[in-house]
């Protein structure tokens, strides 16, 4: 079957958007890690004089209803959105590459069960699923990694599946076979490695949905409802203040859902790019 | 052939039993009741309540007693609307949310074919780099961001149309795009890349050869054989309409089932939402199953089965 080939520009073509998104990326981590001390403002500053301000040059993005900073918020929910996305896509990307990889190395009947129920899994939709999770495990961001964790898993199956039955195919894994290399080894040692890169395309692409799930749970009011969190608020509760204010004071939305655009925007960017170079098969 | 739709078809009943006896356990593990108020109810009251509601009856004759309404398509009393069955509640919404998915998967189709046509014509060019360009933005910008800006921009700064309401066809226009922005992205993106595949095939050459024009070769031959990767994402598709059902309804204050569904998660009204979940599945897996018979018609291979 003829398949196209990306031209010989066309991977130096995209390495700006690589290198911008993961920039990108590193900054929204970095300023999140760093909110205590880069913030202008403390977390729970409250100033009465100051309430509703729009932008200024005291306050960059100006404040809310109760006179907190919203560059300071903003700043803090980027440790929530980064927590959630790339806790949930660490959780997620543990139990499905394990249970893809005991599915497809053993094949058989196994296999086919353990199939059965990722289908089932993966018709749902995730919010719907999540938000039936939720309830089990309340509203908290251990709750909240637990419930998304459980929903993204099965893409990570799927996948390491797929890869493993082809990398079994491999002669350098029948070789370990003939010379006596154990299971665990051959899975952990031979066959992992091979399969990293997909894995690492779906792993880039998990955080970005974990964080559109979370900030769109937050949004309609039923996210991480924990409001003296010391970790901050989510963007998506921010931008629910602001879509409440929005006739009158819309910064208070623009400013978390440009936050929120722009992070999720910044991993697809970096999906893609690592697609591109880790994963040529994949589309 | 008949024998594979039976298969799909016993497959979809056996999601729909798996995913309401999953709900069922679910809420019943879930912390926290229907009925649990700040103030305790009296013994006596909450006794009768219960009794109402058979939770006074062993978990696993509530559970049957719950499939065999199912099975009736009786999906029981609402805990909240107390005059209200599920069935009458769901009757009443779904039609909206039907409607708002229509629309949506209406503008999606109409947006993304032309789209992916267009980029996959005139590939490399400024064009299809402008394309994918806004195929990946809209796949990045959640629902209730662009329903909020778009709200922002038409309803509040151009006053060109209403926000909040769902009684004539131009309130509907913003809440199916927001819902339909993120189907026609991906749909764009896939059906291009699909047809880029398509076009390095043998038998586009062949056409090319009898001296076809490249209009004709495209919507001819490229486009009838790119057509099942974007069937197999009609089923996820589906679903991501119905996730995004949800915010949509909640942003533009429609009338659906999706907001019903997140009140009914808020009150904790267990029917309620044991009913929208397994209307949701159904949908689902009617989806799924209408597009293994489009499979069908749209590649002959298939019906080797």
């Amino acid at each position: 079957m003829a398949r196209t080939t990306p031209q010989a520009g066309g991977r130096h073509e995209r390495d700006p958007f690589l290198l911008c998104s993961f920039a990108v990326i590193v900054a929204i981590a970095v300023s999140g890690l760093l909110a205590p001390w880069i913030s202008p403002y403390g977390a729970g500053g409250f100033e009465a004089q100051q309430i509703l301000q729009t932008p200024s040059r005291t306050h960059l993005m100006g404040t809310d209803a109760l006179g907190r900073d919203l560059l300071t918020r903003v700043l803090y929910g980027a440790r929530v959105s980064m927590a959630v996305g790339i806790g949930t896509a660490l959780i997620a990307l543990v139990i499905g590459t394990a249970y893809g990889l005991i599915s497809g190395f053993q094949g058989g009947n196994l296999d086919d069960f353990m199939m059965r129920i990722v289908d089932i899994f993966y018709g749902l939709p995730d919010m719907l699923i999540f938000i039936l999770l939720s309830l089990l495990f309340g509203r908290n961001i251990g709750g909240l990694l637990v419930a998304l964790g459980l929903v993204s898993w099965v893409r990570f199956a799927r996948i390491a599946r797929g890869q493993v039955l082809q990398a079994k195919k491999f002669l350098f894994v029948e070789g370990a076979k003939a010379i006596g290399a154990s299971r665990r080894r051959i899975v952990l040692r031979h066959i992992l490695p091979t399969i990293a890169g997909p894995l690492i395309v779906t792993l880039t692409f998990s955080i970005p949905a974990a964080i559109l799930a979370e900030s769109t749970l937050s949004f309609i009011g039923l996210g991480i409802n924990d409001p003296y969190s010391a970790w901050g608020t989510s963007w998506g509760s921010l931008a629910q203040d602001g879509w409440r204010a929005m006739r009158t004071y819309p910064h208070m939305l623009f400013f978390p859902a440009a936050a929120i655009f722009l992070t999720i925007l910044a991993f697809n960017t970096l999906g893609n790019g690592l697609r591109d170079r880790l994963d040529p098969r994949g589309k | 052939m008949l024998r594979f739709l039976f298969k799909r078809l016993f497959h979809g009943l056996a999601v729909i039993w798996v995913v309401a006896t999953l709900t069922f356990i679910l809420l019943r593990l879930a912390p926290g009741g229907p009925f649990d108020r700040e103030r305790k109810l009296p013994p006596e009251v909450l006794a009768n309540v219960e009794a109402k509601y058979h939770f006074n009856e062993p978990l696993f004759s509530q559970y049957l007693r719950y499939l065999t309404g199912v099975m009736h398509a009786d999906l029981g009393p609402s805990y909240k609307y107390l005059d209200r069955r599920v069935n009458q509640i769901i009757a009443e919404t779904f039609p909206t949310s039907a409607l708002l998915g229509l629309l949506a998967l209406v503008f999606a189709l109409m947006l993304s074919f032309p789209a992916g046509l267009v980029a996959a014509r005139f590939r490399n060019s400024w064009l299809d780099r402008f394309i994918l360009l806004a195929a990946t933005l809209g796949i990045s910008v959640p629902h209730f961001i662009l329903g909020a800006l778009l709200v922002w921009l038409f309803a509040l700064q151009l006053g060109w149309l209403q926000a909040g309401r769902w009684d004539n066809a131009a309130s509907m226009i913003l809440p199916a795009v927001t819902l339909g922005a993120a189907p026609a992205a991906y749909l764009a993106a896939l059906l291009r890349s699909s047809l880029i595949e398509a076009l390095g095939e043998d038998f586009i050459r062949t056409a090319r050869a009898k001296g076809l024009r490249e209009g004709a070769v495209l919507l001819q031959h490229a486009l009838r054989n790119s057509l099942v990767p974007v069937l197999t994402v009609m089923g996820p598709l589906v679903a991501a309409l119905v996730t995004g059902s949800f915010v949509v309804e909640y942003v533009f204050a429609i009338p659906g089932m999706g907001r019903f569904f997140i009140t009914a998660v808020t009150d904790r009204d267990y029917p309620l939402i044991m009913g929208v979940t397994l209307v949701y599945t159904t949908l689902l897996v009617a989806a799924n199953f209408l597009v293994d018979l489009l499979y069908l018609v749209v590649d002959p291979r298939i019906r080797v089965y």
